[in-house]
């Protein structure tokens, strides 16, 4: 596709078990787009990540990378078209040192890109250098949420799915992620963020969509939803 | 016991723990990382055993029956990761038991209808027939030491493998967590499909070089794999160096306890009695490290 899609999910039905909670939905990332994701708890943010992702395959819809049908490949088919996920809570593999962490799965990008190396990654963490040799286990949280930041990065991919990536961390280290996430976007590289921290996804998404009950209920970015404090009252509690 | 007998016992033991430590760690690979409890591995051993046998007499050389027979059982591996074990990544183990039960059974009737019911020997090869004298009376086979030390050389490159290979960072991520590990691109069915290959070639290819120095028999397997859980729960399930600890230990505890004839309290216990040494054994660690001897305590 040369319009610069990456990823386009159209009419996306998931279900967990009997339950319902994805009910059509559009959303479409274009190349270098950071997209900031929101809504309350419950209403289908993880569930889509993961729809796309093909770790929970939709019942009916279609998601294409770069125009490439991928509904309801397997996970690694996904990764490998160049989409790194870094899930809620992290999963580093705290069997694992942190060098092995980020080494394990390094790989060129889709296209052959090799921009992230392990030095240039350890320039972005400058504390994952100080802990190359420590257990995944022996981290601070912060320090395994760079860990995950960094490791996806290594498979130099072309879109950054963060679901949550500052929950539970000390607001100086959060700051010190969402100053990498602005640094990391400067690459080119697209996003999508999850995170309860409404004025920070604002402050750096280029779009925004909130779900409710499965459904998209705004689409804009940070200026037009900013302008909307009714929207944000009512299902962002903002 | 004199020093020369104290001496081939020693080797005697290590040469079978080392040779139980080829079938236990690929049984404790399969549980630790894929979950799955495999209780047909022990007739990869006889597999193994018989395909020696049989191949040794086909083309007329063990030597040649050795790589065809790894050949043939990393296929036989893949084969039955993709027919039958793969549908058992996340079924509880009660249907895992049932299922590799059921291999039990197939396995031994299919070893009657191919190889038929009778006990094989197979030559020690002529390069290592010799044996190392130690006294006027005493000698040592040198098989029995090539087989150690081919034991040897195997588990330094799987220790190599699995903690110093971006492969073996895959095997142990993969066994932490699945489903980040597949999020990272890394295709999980065949690196399970991998492991499971590798286990039943390395069960196999032990049946194959135990073979000129044990009899090959039909139930071969079912006595290995009773002996391999047993090294498998003291070593800690998952645990490769544990499994290697284990199999050392239970191979001198069933060599001298076979060997030693031990009085308590002026009633003599009988080396025939001693059968159960690593039963007893495989009891007080229990009591003492449930989790097995080198698996680090979660608290």
């Amino acid at each position: 596709m040369s319009d610069g899609t990456l990823i386009e999910a159209r009419g996306i039905h998931a279900y967990y078990g009997a339950s319902h909670v994805l009910h059509g939905i559009d959303f479409v990332v274009r190349r270098g787009e950071t997209i900031g994701l929101m809504g309350r708890n419950g209403m289908g943010k993880t569930t889509l990540l993961k729809s796309i992702l093909g770790l929970l395959p939709p019942r009916a819809g279609s998601v294409r990378v770069r125009g490439i049908d991928l509904t309801r490949a397997a996970p690694f088919r996904v990764a490998r078209a160049g989409i790194a996920y870094v899930p809620e809570g992290r999963g580093i593999f705290p069997n694992l040192s942190v060098k092995e962490n980020l080494v394990m799965a390094a790989r060129p990008g889709h296209d052959g890109r090799t921009e992230w190396t392990l030095d240039r990654a350890f320039d972005t963490f400058p504390r994952l250098r100080e802990r190359i040799n420590h257990g995944g286990q022996q981290l601070s949280g912060g320090e395994q949420q760079m860990l995950t930041i960094a490791r996806v990065l290594l498979t130099n991919p072309d879109l950054l799915i963060l679901d949550e990536a500052t929950e539970g961390l000390a607001p100086l280290v959060a700051q010190e992620i969402w100053r990498i996430l602005h640094q990391i976007r400067e690459t080119g590289i697209s996003s999508i963020i999850v995170d309860k921290n409404f004025s920070a996804v604002s402050a750096i998404s280029d779009r925004n969509i909130i779900l409710v009950k499965g459904q998209v209920v705004f689409e804009g970015d940070s200026d037009t939803l900013r302008a909307q404090p009714e929207t944000l009252r009512a299902h962002l509690g903002v | 016991m004199d020093t020369y007998t104290f001496l081939i016992q020693l080797l005697n033991g290590i040469q079978y723990g080392l040779l139980l430590f080829l079938v236990a760690s690929g049984l404790t690979l399969i549980f630790g990382i894929m979950g799955v409890i495999n209780l047909s591995h022990g007739s990869f051993y006889m597999v193994g055993a018989y395909l020696a046998w049989s191949l040794s007499q086909h083309l007329g050389s063990f030597w040649i029956a050795l790589p065809t027979g790894i050949v043939l059982s990393v296929a036989l591996g893949m084969l039955l990761e993709w027919l039958f074990i793969k549908h058992l990544y996340r079924r509880d183990h009660l249907q895992q038991v049932l299922l590799t039960y059921g291999l039990i059974l197939i396995f031994s009737e299919l070893r009657s209808i191919l190889w038929g019911d009778d006990v094989h020997s197979v030559a020690v090869p002529a390069l290592l027939a010799g044996s190392i004298p130690l006294t006027e009376m005493l000698s040592y086979p040198v098989y029995r030491l090539w087989l150690s030390l081919v034991c040897v050389i195997l588990a330094g490159l799987m220790y190599y493998l699995i903690q110093h290979t971006k492969l073996g960072m895959m095997i142990r991520a993969g066994a932490s967590n699945r489903e980040m590990t597949q999020s990272l691109g890394i295709n999980i069915d065949v690196l399970y499909r991998s492991v499971f290959a590798l286990g039943v070639a390395l069960a196999a290819f032990a049946g194959m070089i135990a073979a000129p120095v044990s009899s090959v028999f039909p139930g071969m397997g079912n006595q290995v794999l009773i002996v391999c859980f047993v090294v498998v729960v003291i070593g800690g399930i998952g645990s490769v160096k544990g499994a290697m600890a284990a199999a050392l230990l239970i191979g001198l505890v069933d060599t001298f306890g076979k060997v030693v004839e031990v009085e308590i309290g002026g009633l003599r216990i009988l080396p025939e009695l001693a059968g159960m040494s690593i039963y007893v054994f495989m009891a007080i660690v229990l009591l003492w490290r449930p989790e097995g001897l080198l698996v680090r305590r979660q608290h």
